[in-house]
């Protein structure tokens, strides 16, 4: 079970780290002289979204 | 031509980290096999059968969760082993001190205490001798929990007889296989001896660093002072001057660069897959706990009033969810240190376990030594895949500490920063 349960929280934070990625992409295609803002928030982003998906591994880790 | 030359010296360099790792762990299945002899003698001398790896085959999760565990002793190479100062203590038997040799790898214990796989455990029984006693061996007997799982427990064998043994404490909570024990252990560990060299370092590193700025005022950087430069205005300018704020970022500035670059050191040291490395400081939760309760310190001493408004009592909503947003907000002072202690540990551990059991494939695919071309393919393989997987980690240990540094450097800024909720409202409509 807990297998199951950590490998959902990493589709859930794949899908999430995957927007982020996409969206600062755009951002960075839109606006190239931002790219040093942009690439800081979405590293920021990602390790937040990162920190939910961890929270559920290690509840999965607890229930074994 | 000199870019070519760049790219394969990187390439060359990660292989031969790769092989480096590769001899090491083959250290590690010898002494695996080693072990299995000392298990097979405890078995003449005790009646027990054993779990899992009596028969000597390559137990790949047992070698890497080995790997990545802490130790009493270092391994530097083949049988050499540096021995390390164990400062032990046990309620009702007091101090133990010595070098980690006293125990010859297990074959001696030491008023009750005795090596098993690098750890010191404690024989907690009266009816055990104090002062040294020659063992025949340690076994591990499978036992089933409660729910369901399977545990080692492991026992000394003395004399025919077999005492069960303690494991350290940990502050795991169980994860790694931790609980509650009969001692305390305060030896310098592996770890320990890893963050004192990466302590140590950054000392020799940092003086050097500043005797460069003492003595080039108003002119340019020279030597190691350049180099490092480049770091300390990247964190300035990218770290706590966007996140702390132009009037506060001066004060945090050396405790932001402190975290970065002792995580980074340690994280480097532990890709290093030979003697002075190798000790997975990071990836061991102890640490990254220390360092997560610093930062949460640090971010709640230097809480100004608007930062303690926010948490209690946050301005601008309904009163009714307010009453639903305390319990959040206090659950989140909390929970934030607790995300970069995990996040730091699941990230360097997972490289770990990656590096090792891509290694562990040559043992698979060699069949246990029977087999010389599957271990050839397996090294070819597991070669390749490590080299990539190396310069993968090398990514990750810098982008690890920059995420624990610019993560704690936000905490501190919304911890400092002054609302004047009123007039911000006013300006906006």
């Amino acid at each position: 079970m807990g297998a199951i349960g950590a490998g959902i929280a990493a589709l859930g934070a794949g899908v999430g780290i995957g927007l982020i990625g996409s969206r600062a992409m755009d951002a960075i295609a839109r606006q190239p002289e931002a790219v040093g803002d942009i690439r800081n928030n979405m590293i920021l982003t990602a390790a937040l979204v990162e920190g939910a998906a961890l929270f559920a591994i290690v509840v999965g880790l607890l229930q074994g | 031509m000199k870019v070519e030359f760049k790219k394969l010296s990187i390439l060359v360099f990660a292989l031969a980290f790769s092989w480096g790792m590769l001899l090491a762990q083959g250290h590690g299945q010898a002494q695996e096999e080693h072990g299995v002899e000392t298990e097979q003698q405890g078995e003449h001398g005790g009646e027990a059968g054993h779990g899992g790896h009596e028969d000597g085959k390559y137990d790949p999760v047992g070698t890497v969760m080995g790997h990545i565990a802490d130790a009493n002793e270092f391994h530097v190479w083949k049988g050499v082993h540096l021995p390390l100062p164990v400062i032990l203590y046990a309620p009702e038997h007091g101090w133990t001190t010595g070098l980690s040799s006293m125990f010859q790898h297990g074959h001696v214990a030491v008023d009750g205490y005795v090596l098993n796989h690098g750890r010191v455990n404690r024989v907690a029984d009266p009816a055990f001798p104090k002062g040294e006693a020659h063992i025949d061996g340690v076994v591990a007997h499978k036992v089933e929990e409660a729910d369901g799982k399977e545990k080692d427990v492991y026992y000394a064998v003395h004399e025919g007889q077999e005492y069960l043994l303690d494991p350290p404490s940990t502050v795991d909570g169980g994860f790694l296989g931790g609980r509650i024990t009969s001692f305390y252990d305060f030896s310098i560990t592996k770890n320990v001896f890893t963050m004192l060299l990466a302590g140590l370092l950054l000392i020799l590193l940092f003086s050097a660093v500043a005797r460069g700025y003492r003595k080039n005022i108003h002119k340019a950087p020279s030597g190691i002072q350049s180099f490092m430069e480049v770091f300390f205005v990247f964190i300035r300018d990218e770290v706590t001057k966007p996140m702390i704020g132009e009037k506060h970022y001066e004060r945090f500035q050396p405790f932001i660069m402190t975290l970065f670059f002792f995580i980074l050191f340690c994280n480097l040291m532990g890709l290093i897959p030979f003697f002075p490395g190798s000790a997975n400081v990071t990836g061991n939760l102890a640490v990254t706990m220390t360092l997560a309760v610093i930062t949460f310190l640090v971010v709640n001493f230097n809480g100004k009033r608007d930062y303690w408004e926010h948490v209690f009592w946050m301005p601008g909503i309904p009163a009714w969810v307010k009453i639903i947003l305390t319990p959040v907000e206090i659950l989140s002072l909390f929970i934030k240190p607790f995300s970069l202690m995990i996040r730091l540990f699941a990230n360097i551990s997972a490289g770990h376990i990656i590096i090792l059991s891509l290694i562990g494939l040559v043992f698979l695919f060699g069949n246990n030594g029977q087999s010389v071309g599957g271990a050839a393919g397996g090294a070819v393989i597991g070669g390749l895949f490590t080299a990539f997987m190396n310069l993968i980690e090398l990514l990750v240990a810098f982008l690890q500490a920059f995420i624990f540094a610019i993560l704690t450097a936000s905490y501190i800024g919304a911890a400092v920063e002054e609302h004047h909720h009123d007039e911000a409202h006013g300006e906006a409509h």
